[in-house]
């Protein structure tokens, strides 16, 4: 019963110190000060945004601008010390794992739409994609409709296997759609024949070809399931001061030459592990993304014209 | 068939395949044993009590735990965690557990319920005689419990106890759906990142299989000699 | 009791303005009619989608449970024969199935096999529109079979010597005796351990989720990732598996009783 009494004082003095501090800091920033740490979370196969190097350590272009947003927050908070912790996630992880406060910035390759930020919060746009699929160019798919009757492979929790999933019933295609855990597992599909096509966005399937053991064995259709739509890192909803100081860094990031520069690491030269280069210049949707930072998750937002 | 085995792969891997991959499988399953042992004990005891209300709750965790798939278990907690925590601690947020801890939490309340059983049937193991003696002579039930009737039922259970902790052993590769780096899922980035399934998975299951073969031909002479002393 | 309650309760009213705030408590919002909701592929609701991830769980399960009851009992039988190499063959086969992790077993029934079959029965196979099913019901079969086979050594060894000296004495031969002494006596004394096997044999289709199989688990993950209601999602699966577990106990009891012979403890 002592014990009872003690632990209840204790938390009860636990919370009243807390309360003191929250009327300065809330939400993830106090977290943060609280706990001295922040939580990353990472992909293991989404080249080149967040993926496993040769040291089996993530790196990527996404991980460089979350880098950055720490660097912001640990300005913010006036403490060098914070320390960054590093969470696994997958595409079926990642939105349960940001509300429930496992992670705080997800770093990756998560596209922003209207749907998911009814869930979660995104940060400006980093990158601009459309959802299309990747074949063996033996098997001759070009289009969509090609698709039908045949097994197609997509990454669980992405808005692809979503997409692929709406046209299959809207156009009766009748296509045997297989989850994958992760975008490697995927294309290890269509590369060892258990699937004639994996559907993502184009970025993700130029880099896992430009990867495989034959690149010019495979082809990415024309055929797009959507517009290039916008990628985000994530963040908790309802969490205006955090948001904010986000917004902030990659909005600066972004404009200065820096985020060209990053970008350029990672789409115009050699990247690890394999030491491929992507080759994918700056787009004009990507420019003006840069240059006019917006969170919208609205394609036609980001169209230039 | 095996000409164009790549051995090289396994060769280059083997320093994260063992010392971050077997590492983690390891710790992940010596602490939820050690946890796992205590817990269940704990709920063999409420089972085994005369309130209604505990063996009551000891008799629904278990049937509960023992009805659902470990892989259903292991997605629900790392969601539901955060917030489970956040309710008993009555913070303002989801307290933050990490993916490794998650793991370590539930499979120390998955397999307390599969440990409790085994110690429910060892603590009945220890004649009745024992515990009047006990009794008789001014022992408590805490006293008891832990001189006479646990030391006792726990010896009896050696072997099953261990070979549970096999079977904990093989379940610790489910963590692989959470995308966390176990030997298995380690096995698979590499397999993954290189196109290697085949060697991989192979490697990774004569891994496996040697490590639980040699322990459990360990357990089956132990529970000879046990067999013999009783 | 006053004095803990006194700690308590200043935190509970703390906690519910804590959550109000919205801004930083993290809100979950409950939606249990997210059920009756249409699925992306609007061929009907959540509820009928994990309605059909039950259905394969069963399939997989009675397909898995097949193979396992076959196999062991081959194997388990073997192992109680007098010839020394059947013994070997019985007991070699339990330990590579029971020692490696089903996981890993799914995995190599399904990525590795069909690379190291030769070239086109590998393609053909790998083209199979169910591959990952009958994957999995290879794995999940050969992997329960293990566990099965070792009941069945023991159900036999259980019985009296002299029932096998019995049926000797009667004339009977090997084969004979197994068909009509031993067998039916040893099946229903493992009724029960055969029982909780294929319980496992139920949970354990859930692994088939990593190589793309969509049972009940999968098809909560996918109807978590679509309505973002995780814990409607994972508990309604729980749920399933929980009636799911309670209905095959209550019929495999009643069924144990029916088989159960008076005056000989095979039923118990």
């Amino acid at each position: 019963m002592k014990r009872i009494f003690l632990l209840g004082t204790m938390i009860a003095a636990a919370v009243c110190t807390t309360q003191a501090g929250a009327q300065e800091l809330t939400g993830t920033l106090k977290k943060i000060k609280d706990t001295g740490a922040i939580t990353i979370g990472f992909r293991d196969s989404s080249v080149p945004f967040s993926y496993l190097d040769d040291n089996q350590k993530p790196v990527g272009f996404a991980m460089d601008i979350c880098y950055k947003i720490v660097d912001a927050v640990k300005k913010e908070l006036k403490n060098d010390k914070i320390e960054i912790k590093l969470n696994p996630v997958t595409s079926a992880t990642r939105i349960p794992l940001i509300a429930n406060g496992t992670v705080d910035l997800e770093c990756g390759s998560t596209t922003n739409n209207a749907d998911r930020q009814k869930q979660v919060s995104f940060t400006n746009t980093h990158f601009l994609t459309a959802s299309r699929f990747v074949s063996k160019k033996a098997s001759k798919l070009d289009k969509i409709d090609d698709l039908k009757g045949k097994s197609v492979v997509s990454t669980s929790g992405t808005t692809n296997i979503k997409q692929l999933t709406e046209v299959n019933a809207a156009r009766h295609l009748g296509i045997n759609i297989i989850p994958a855990k992760d975008h490697a597992e995927a294309f290890l599909m269509v590369e060892t024949d258990r699937a004639v096509a994996f559907v993502m966005d184009d970025i993700l399937l130029a880099s896992l070809a430009a990867g495989a053991r034959d690149p010019s064995a495979y082809v990415i259709s024309k055929d797009a399931f959507s517009k290039p739509e916008p990628y985000g890192i994530m963040l908790r909803k309802d969490d205006a001061p955090f948001k904010k100081v986000v917004d902030a860094a990659t909005a600066e990031l972004y404009k200065s030459p820096e985020g060209a520069k990053i970008y350029d690491k990672w789409f115009m030269q050699k990247i690890p592990p394999k030491g491929l280069n992507l080759n994918v210049p700056m787009g004009a949707e990507q420019k003006k993304a840069f240059a006019s930072p917006s969170d919208s998750p609205d394609p036609d937002a980001y169209t230039a014209n | 068939m095996f000409s164009n085995f790549d051995y090289d792969v396994i060769w280059r891997s083997l320093p994260y395949l063992f010392q971050q991959g077997m590492a983690f499988t390891l710790t992940l399953t010596a602490i939820a044993t050690f946890f796992g042992l205590i817990l269940g004990t704990l709920i063999a005891m409420m089972r085994l009590s005369s309130s209604a209300v505990l063996s009551g709750f000891a008799v629904s965790y278990v049937n509960l735990m023992r009805s659902l798939p470990l892989v259903l278990v292991i997605f629900l907690f790392y969601f539901l965690m955060p917030y489970v925590g956040q309710w008993i601690i009555r913070s303002d947020q989801p307290v933050q557990v990490g993916a490794y801890a998650s793991t370590i939490v539930t499979f120390t309340l998955f397999e307390a319920a599969y440990f409790s059983e085994i110690m429910r049937a060892g603590i009945q193991s220890v004649p009745r005689g024992q515990v009047m003696a006990g009794y008789a002579i001014g022992l408590n039930y805490r006293e008891v419990m832990r001189r006479v009737v646990l030391p006792q039922a726990f010896r009896n259970m050696l072997p099953v106890i261990f070979t549970q902790t096999i079977v904990l052993f093989q379940d610790t590769s489910l963590v692989y759906v959470l995308s966390i780096t176990d030997f298995l899922g380690a096995a698979s980035k590499v397999a993954q990142r290189d196109g290697r399934l085949t060697e991989m998975y192979l490697f990774a299951a004569l891994v496996y299989f040697l490590i639980c073969f040699t322990a459990s031909f360990f357990v089956k002479r132990l529970q000879k000699r046990i067999s013999i002393i009783r | 009791m006053a004095r803990p309650l006194h700690g308590f309760l200043p935190e509970v009213v703390w906690f519910s303005r804590g959550t109000a705030r919205g801004g930083e408590g993290v809100n979950y919002n409950w939606n249990w009619g997210i059920f009756w909701d249409q699925t992306p592929d609007a061929t009907g609701t959540y509820f009928g989608s994990l309605m059909s991830g039950l259905e394969v769980t069963i399939l997989l399960a009675l397909s898995a449970w097949f193979i396992a009851f076959v196999m062991g009992s081959l194997i388990g039988i073997m192992r109680t024969l007098p010839a020394r190499w059947a013994v070997f063959v019985g007991n070699a086969y339990i330990e590579m199935f029971r020692n490696i992790p089903l996981l890993v077993q799914l995995f190599i029934w399904f990525f590795v096999v069909p690379e190291l079959l030769p070239g086109d029965l590998g393609i053909w196979i790998k083209q199979l529109r169910n591959g990952p099913f009958i994957a999995a019901m290879l794995g999940l079969g050969f992997y329960m079979s293990s566990r099965v086979a070792a009941q069945i050594t023991a159900g036999i060894n259980a019985l009296p010597k002299g029932q096998r000296m019995a049926g000797t004495a009667i004339g009977l031969t090997t084969w004979q005796t197994y068909r009509y002494i031993l067998l039916p006596l040893a099946y229903r004394i493992i009724f029960p351990p055969l029982t909780s096997e294929f319980l496992n044999t139920i949970k354990n289709t859930a692994p088939a989720l990593t190589i793309g199989v969509l049972e009940l688990t999968a098809r909560a993950r996918s109807m978590q990732e679509f309505s973002f209601q995780v814990f409607e999602a994972f508990s309604a699966a729980a749920a399933i598996y929980l009636v799911l577990s309670a209905v095959v106990t209550i019929g495999m009891r009643i069924i144990e009783k029916r088989l159960a012979i008076p005056g000989f403890n095979g039923g118990k």
